[in-house]
């Protein structure tokens, strides 16, 4: 009897724990796309590290001499084994500084402190406070930092549809007051030569 | 310059001291009117250059003793002791030399005719006799009446030059001769003599394009017919009192020709669709927005131009001007909008300084909204109403719409408005090659009503920054901005803004 008893425990607790995977871990994973702003998806390692020497070529984004909009560069890029890591990559090297005659439209000295893409294909850009604190202004220039960012993932990367920024951690309204971040914001090859 | 200083004193020193302003210069427009004082001096009649210019968008300037009046490119030199004007080079004369007043410059009321006209791109037609200056294409025909009363009848005889057409219909106690015009230019009072009879009690001009006649206890009936003759329309109504009703010819009269659909008058607020507009000033306390290399910083320039553009419009059309700050401090986004749309505005405008890491760039750009995919699908879903229950019963359809998506329903509006200021800016002041564009502007995304942000220049072009900072810069732009306000206001119907 008590033998019995316990047998009706152990499988209730069993069906019990395998209820519990299916509907916490099995059903979001089979179906659950993470919702956008969760940031919890696919975090780029830190210090995720490139097979050495291994490149891809990359479509980076400057004020063109016109100045009113942005143009493409070809330029090598270190290879990223999954989409984040490869966002990461790609942001780094366009933040990086660069010589005459490109002319980056990041303010000098941003940093990116962390990249995120979640499932639905909208990848968060985490730069630090130089790039709102360090941004000159105006409408324009603000469009050309924003799209900078955007379309340097967008364009490389089929897996990112949209791009929001973030600075210091937080979502901010704007840089320097003109452009909406509060929403990812899709590729818009209006702003590219 | 020591003897501009003498010739200065010598022209004030020789003149009697102006008397206060004794009576004022009507400017009719088509998009209102405005009063400027004038000043009587040994029999002249004379205005101020300041007056002047604050009405015309004029910018008036002073050195080495000349006064140099100058609109669109175009020039009045002014000498202060001769009565004489170089107006584009050609000399004009005047019937007396402008006079200083304190601080300010008066001129002969003949100035406008001889000197301004000929260089203002809109006809100025100056009625001295009847102290009215009539601002382009607009009908003011010249208004004289009689009144003659015939025993128990009486005829009120109306000439309007040059022919004007007008249509006389009776209400309650008092006949309507409405006129095809924008304006009159009739006399006050309209009759030499006051009329005060049982018949007629007065006539006057009630509203700009009509004449009431109110009349007496014992009116019975009247005939109206027009003849015209030469540049003239006479309109005769013969009016009949009681007594005489059963003897008097045509004792039932037909009132008048048909009347046809009237279009609403060309002033006062009947015909505006445009009640207020948001003018935000971009920018503000801790938040300089660009800094130009001469010093010249972004907050203070879009508040030197909102100023001159609520001036300008309040002034001139009769629509009252919201600024978001009219000084420096600091406003939230979401409190400019706020403003627009708590007070219903009609046009939101949002005024800004562009700036460009290649200093090469130049120009003007008008931006309007544009919204991603995702909250362009939102804003749609949001704007089909939605059928509540109200208080003490019943359903209704409210709109319920996002804060932040608010200006997803006027964007052809704003497109349209966008459109015009395009036209109105070009050839005033320096577009950039890409004049209009679209982008997710903060500021704009809220405002229930159609918006545009104006990058004024490029605050990074040291020349720019010059001539952003000039007030013949920003004189052209407010011209055009409220060019491009009137534009949009026709193009809408009655009440339509919203």
């Amino acid at each position: 009897m008590i033998a019995n008893r316990a047998a009706a425990i152990g499988g209730v607790a069993a069906t019990a724990a395998v209820l519990a995977w299916v509907l916490f871990v099995g059903l979001p994973r089979w179906y659950g796309t993470p919702a956008a702003g969760t940031i919890a998806a696919s975090p780029a390692p830190a210090a995720a590290p490139a097979p050495a020497g291994r490149k891809i070529k990359a479509r980076l984004f400057y004020v063109a001499p016109d100045g009113t909009r942005l143009v493409g560069v070809e330029r090598d890029v270190p290879f990223g084994d999954s989409t984040a890591r490869q966002a990461t990559e790609i942001i780094t090297a366009q933040i990086a500084p660069v010589a005459e005659p490109l002319v980056s439209a990041v303010p000098p000295g941003t940093t990116l402190r962390a990249l995120f893409v979640t499932g639905k294909g909208d990848a968060y850009v985490d730069l630090s406070r130089e790039v709102a604190a360090a941004h000159p202004g105006g409408s324009l220039n603000e469009l050309l930092t924003v799209y900078t960012i955007v379309d340097a993932l967008t364009a490389n990367l089929p897996a990112v549809s949209a791009v929001q920024v973030l600075v210091n951690g937080q979502e901010v309204d704007t840089l320097a007051g003109h452009v909406d971040l509060r929403r990812p914001l899709a590729n818009n090859p209006a702003w590219v030569q | 310059m020591a003897l501009g200083v003498l010739v200065l004193a010598r022209g004030t020193e020789t003149q009697a001291p102006p008397s206060p302003p004794v009576s004022a210069l009507t400017v009719l427009a088509k998009d209102g009117r405005r009063a400027i004082p004038i000043t009587s001096l040994n029999g002249q009649e004379l205005v101020g250059l300041d007056d002047l210019a604050a009405a015309f968008q004029l910018v008036v300037h002073e050195e080495s003793g000349a006064i140099t009046v100058t609109s669109r490119g175009r020039t009045i030199v002014l000498t202060p002791d001769q009565a004489l004007a170089s107006v584009s080079g050609r000399l004009v004369s005047l019937p007396a030399p402008p006079v200083r007043t304190g601080r300010r410059w008066l001129v002969p009321i003949e100035f406008i005719s001889r000197a301004l006209a000929p260089i203002a791109d809109v006809r100025l037609d100056l009625r001295k006799p009847s102290h009215l200056l009539i601002v382009g294409d607009l009908r003011v025909p010249r208004i004289t009446a009689a009144y003659e009363a015939l025993g128990n009848a009486a005829r009120l005889t109306i000439d309007a030059t040059p022919r004007t057409t007008s249509t006389v219909v009776q209400d309650t106690d008092h006949l309507t001769i409405k006129f095809d015009a924008d304006a009159l230019d009739a006399a006050t009072p309209l009759l030499p003599q006051p009329v005060s009879s049982s018949l007629v009690q007065a006539v006057r001009v009630v509203d700009p394009a009509t004449i009431s006649v109110d009349l007496g206890p014992r009116f019975a009936a009247f005939r109206a017919s027009a003849q015209p003759a030469d540049q003239t329309t006479r309109l005769v109504i013969d009016l009949v009192s009681v007594q005489t009703s059963t003897d008097a010819p045509g004792t039932a009269p037909p009132a008048a020709p048909a009347a046809p659909p009237e279009a609403p008058p060309a002033f006062g607020p009947a015909a505006a669709a445009i009640h207020t507009i948001a003018v935000d000033a971009g920018h503000g306390g801790d938040d300089d927005g660009v800094r130009g290399a001469g010093g010249t910083k972004e907050k203070d320039l879009t508040l030197a131009v909102a100023r001159r553009l609520k001036a300008a419009i309040e002034s001139r059309l009769g629509i009252r001007v919201l600024l978001t700050r009219d000084e420096d401090r600091s406003v939230a986004v979401d409190e400019r909008t706020s403003l627009a749309n708590n007070n219903k505005a009609d046009l939101f405008i949002s005024l800004h300084a562009n700036a460009s890491l290649r200093k090469g760039v130049t120009g003007a750009t008008i931006f309007s909204a544009v919204f991603p995919r995702d909250a362009e699908e939102q804003a749609r879903a949001s704007v089909a109403p939605e059928r509540l229950p109200t208080f003490g019963g019943g359903l209704r359809d409210i709109e319920l719409v996002p804060w932040d998506l608010a200006q997803f329903r006027h964007l052809d509006q704003s497109s349209a408005f966008a459109g015009i200021l395009e036209e109105q800016l070009h050839n005033r002041v320096p577009l950039s090659p890409r004049a209009r564009d679209a982008a997710p502007l903060r500021v704009l995304e809220s405002a229930n009503m159609p918006a545009v942000l104006i990058e004024m220049g490029f605050l990074s072009n040291p020349d720019q920054e010059k001539q952003l900072a000039g007030a013949e810069f920003q004189a052209a732009l407010v011209q055009a901005l409220y060019d491009s306000v009137l534009k949009f206001r026709d193009r809408l119907p009655a009440g339509s803004a919203r």
